[in-house]
């Protein structure tokens, strides 16, 4: 093998150096696609056939039959309302954590990050340890709406504390004295001088946290499991698709909540740059 | 300034506080005070031989999974920063997908290339490759969720880096794997080391991937997270706590590793 190498070279012109450097990219890129390939792209590719194995008319009765098209609706509302949620929750949050000093912050600044760290089933586990049927405060919160909001309030906790901080961190606070020293009132200073530098990050932080709860599974099944017409969200139903055996079935509402998540992606990251223009 | 005055301020706090106690500390609190409410019948469960081999199978999977994501994240990195390539935006793009994805439908993607009646399902049946059902299915569920971790912590150290020192490296005479062991490798090693931390907690954890393609075989191919959900749907909840509080004094220990090389990473 070595020598027949040797020959053909001793007999080829000889090679510019940077010739082997470009032969390993190129090697690199391959088996970066090759990998790439197995994990993803021909999954993604085999998902999409499936999808319209039984024609075009199974594929739209897939999402648009009652519970489909229910389940549909409630992942993207619930999504909407938790991305707002978070909007609050996590500037309040981040401004707390940055702005305020208290004994403990530290502490509470790297608590943050447990969502990320926990999976999701012991995520679930710990919130129906409090709001469950045993639940030693009376609130029972379990296999309701309510509860597929908070597991993924749960969940999507990190995303925009953690997008924010960082900008609220570098924020000049001389703009905010001097809107103050002019006269304008604490709302009028947050609205017009930090919310304009604050929105990019927002935005951004916002739609991870979608896309993060357009997908959710794992903190919904004991807590909110997945009750038709009532709790049931678009990876509950897809799962229970797998389970009766309909692929084609689940692989419809698959790629339909694929589409959701990366028009909405889209959307986001329009209005990330839109905002960013506008930040001043 | 908003939160100059007290009571706005002491507002926010109060808010932020009280937001994550009831969302998050008291509710992980409960989870100790359930596992040890039965700590007998808890630890039992746990150490039954069906709760051990989850338990075994969830490391033995992350410890395949995590170095093969961690080679692959550092040479991707260092292609899309390093060279130049047609196609970059849309590998950037795909490295990407995971997080755009929910899980049950990455099990659903690879069950339908490598189940037994799979796109892959003829040849691997001849060849005698069991993939879906078994331990390499549940390993590629928790490639595809890991993937993206390692190479978006190295892609932004590598920019910041440059490549003035590989390039001086390269001058004097070093080949490639030299200048990257020596002089690539120890700049970006903090990054390296919290994309690994990120992506051993998600492979540790991952549940909706890998509850489709693995079957859920008692005893075979359940991990720690199906074996907690299984507990817990037959009423063996003092089990499925201990089970959950296990995985959750992990995820506290990789919090603080996390923590320990992001403080690295910016020093």
């Amino acid at each position: 093998m070595t020598s027949a190498v040797a020959d053909t070279s001793s007999a080829a012109p000889p090679r510019p150096a940077s010739l082997p450097r470009l032969g390993g990219a190129a090697l690199g890129r391959g088996l970066v696609v090759a990998y790439l390939s197995i994990i993803v792209l021909i999954p993604i590719a085999a998902l999409v056939a499936q999808s319209t194995d039984g024609g075009w008319s199974a594929f739209w009765n897939a999402i648009s039959n009652p519970e489909a098209w229910w389940a549909l609706k409630w992942t993207v509302i619930a999504s909407l309302i938790v991305v707002v949620i978070n909007v609050f929750a996590g500037t309040i949050i981040a401004w707390v954590l940055v702005r305020d000093k208290f004994p403990g912050k530290a502490a509470l600044n790297g608590v943050i990050d447990l969502p990320f760290a926990l999976p999701t089933i012991v995520a679930g586990i710990t919130l129906l340890a409090l709001y469950g049927p045993n639940s030693p405060i009376g609130i029972h919160a379990a296999y309701t709406k309510a509860a597929v909001i908070m597991a993924l309030l749960f969940v999507t906790l990190p995303f925009v504390v953690r997008t924010v901080q960082p900008v609220l961190m570098e924020l000049d606070l001389e703009m905010e004295e001097a809107a103050a020293s002019l006269g304008a009132s604490p709302f009028t200073t947050f609205r017009r001088i930090i919310l304009p530098s604050l929105m990019p990050a927002i935005l951004a932080g916002s739609a991870l946290a979608f896309a993060r709860a357009i997908g959710e599974f794992g903190s919904l099944v004991l807590f909110a499991g997945f009750i038709a017409f009532k709790t049931e969200v678009m990876s509950g139903l897809i799962y229970q698709g797998i389970g009766s055996g309909n692929l084609t079935g689940a692989a419809a509402q698959s790629v339909i909540l694929l589409v959701i998540a990366l028009v909405f992606l889209l959307i986001f990251g329009r209005l990330t740059k839109w905002s960013l223009r506008h930040a001043g | 300034m908003l939160g100059s005055s007290r009571k706005s301020r002491w507002g926010l706090r109060g808010f932020a506080l009280g937001y994550l106690a009831l969302l998050l500390l008291v509710p992980l609190g409960m989870i100790f005070f359930r596992a040890f409410e039965h700590v007998g019948p808890a630890l039992s469960a746990l150490t039954s031989p069906d709760g051990l081999h989850a338990f075994y199978l969830t490391v033995l999977v992350a410890a395949i999974a995590v170095p093969l994501n961690t080679i692959f994240g550092v040479g991707c990195a260092l292609l899309l920063v390093r060279t130049e390539f047609r196609g970059k935006a849309l590998i950037n793009a795909i490295i990407d997908l995971p997080f755009a994805i929910s899980p049950v439908v990455i099990g659903l993607s690879l069950l339908l290339v490598y189940s037994q009646t799979g796109w892959f399902g003829d040849w691997l049946n001849a060849n005698g490759f069991r993939v879906a059902f078994a331990l390499p299915g549940i390993v590629l569920a928790t490639i595809f969720v890991t993937l993206p971790f390692v190479v978006r912590e190295v892609v932004p150290v590598l920019h910041e880096i440059g490549d003035e020192q590989e390039q001086a490296a390269r001058t004097l005479g070093a080949n490639w794997w030299q200048t990257f062991w020596r002089i690539t490798l120890p700049a970006i090693r903090w990054g390296v080391s919290y994309g690994v931390v990120i992506a051993t907690a998600r492979a540790l954890g991952e549940f909706g991937a890998v509850a489709v393609i693995s079957g859920r075989i008692v005893g075979q191919t359940q991990t720690a997270t199906i074996w907690i959900q299984q507990e817990f749907q037959n009423f063996d909840q003092a089990g499925a706590y201990m089970g959950a509080v296990v995985l959750a004094l992990i995820a506290v220990s990789i919090l603080i590793a996390m923590n320990l090389f992001k403080r690295k990473e910016a020093t």
